[in-house]
């Protein structure tokens, strides 16, 4: 550990602002990242999945 | 010979085929992603709480440990759309137009933080957020070059006409990549050159370089493990009307 006390590190020697908004923006944009595509994928299935349930739904009355 | 060619140019195929590619990006991205976060929590935490204090910057050099992986890959993720879109003019690989797709998000997020990471260490330590210096303006110059790839393809309503316009303009672009890196070196600048050098030891400290090194690495998983993930998107998106997608659709609705 490169500092004695929680409050030193949280301190930053005075540099506190920069050092923390820098990460603070820095694990947003990666969360964003990682959200991003899985919200997409999990979209894809739902609307599409949803979309063959309604063709074949109309195939089958076109049939009966 | 024979063989090993053979086996190389159906290994060109699988991978070119989209099909067998979302199997193989569905499988691979979790584990990229895995790896990924898990060596960037470290790299990041060993940076910020463990790595000693710069002797003439104090503790502001800690936001190196996020800045230098995020300016790496704004570059490393630009050659990859450079090759792919060289690939797609010479092969017309259809695989490779979709990673040029995956792939432009996340090096316009990299290019963003390596930016803002910059600009917020700078004040402390040059006393401005920024200069118009080589360095800062070329990595600007990076930035727009994403936005305009993906505007590019927004802009252009044929898929195909759309990925040949953005493989045009991402090989042109790579001409920026040697512009960034060798900036440090040309120009009179307030920016410090690299920190790893293939030819050289680097200059700072074991306890220093080996956490950003971990970072590094983590970035490079993410990219990997993001670029499977979105790749696999958009094979679904683009092959919705085939029956392998739609028999996968119907099996996770089940």
């Amino acid at each position: 550990m490169s500092f004695d006390s929680l409050s030193s590190f949280l301190d930053m020697g005075g540099h506190a602002l920069y050092v923390w908004s820098a990460y603070g923006i820095g694990v947003l944009v990666i969360a964003a990242n990682l959200i991003a595509p899985a919200v997409t994928r999990r979209r894809f299935f739902a609307t599409e999945g949803e979309r063959l349930r309604r063709s074949e739904v109309s195939e089958d009355e076109v049939k009966s | 010979m024979d063989s090993a060619a053979s086996a190389l140019k159906s290994w060109w195929h699988r991978m070119g085929s989209p099909r067998s590619f979302y199997a193989i990006a569905e499988r691979a991205a979790p584990w990229f992603l895995g790896v990924g976060v898990a060596a960037i929590v470290v790299g990041l935490v060993w940076g910020l709480a463990f790595a000693p204090p710069d002797y003439q910057q104090g503790n502001s050099f800690r936001i190196m440990y996020l800045h230098v992986p995020t300016a790496i890959l704004a570059q490393s993720v630009y050659l990859m759309i450079g090759a792919a879109g060289l690939v797609l003019l010479v092969w017309r690989m259809k695989l490779a137009d979709m990673l040029i797709v995956a792939a432009a998000p996340f090096g316009l997020a990299m290019t963003a933080l390596a930016l803002i990471t910059g600009a917020i260490w700078g004040k402390p330590t040059w006393g401005t957020w920024w200069v118009w210096d080589a360095r800062t303006t070329s990595m600007l110059v990076q930035l727009f070059l994403y936005f305009g790839l993906i505007a590019l393809r927004q802009a252009i309503p044929r898929e195909e006409t759309a990925g040949r316009a953005c493989a045009i303009l991402a090989v042109v672009g790579t001409v920026n990549i040697p512009i960034i890196k060798y900036s440090v070196d040309w120009w009179l600048t307030l920016h410090q050159p690299s920190t790893f050098k293939l030819t050289e030891a680097p200059s700072m400290p074991p306890e220093m370089y080996l956490p950003l090194l971990v970072s590094v690495i983590g970035f490079y998983a993410l990219f990997g493990g993001l670029a499977f993930a979105r790749t696999a998107n958009v094979i679904l998106e683009r092959e919705r009307a085939t029956q392998w997608v739609r028999a996968l659709v119907r099996s996770r609705a089940q």
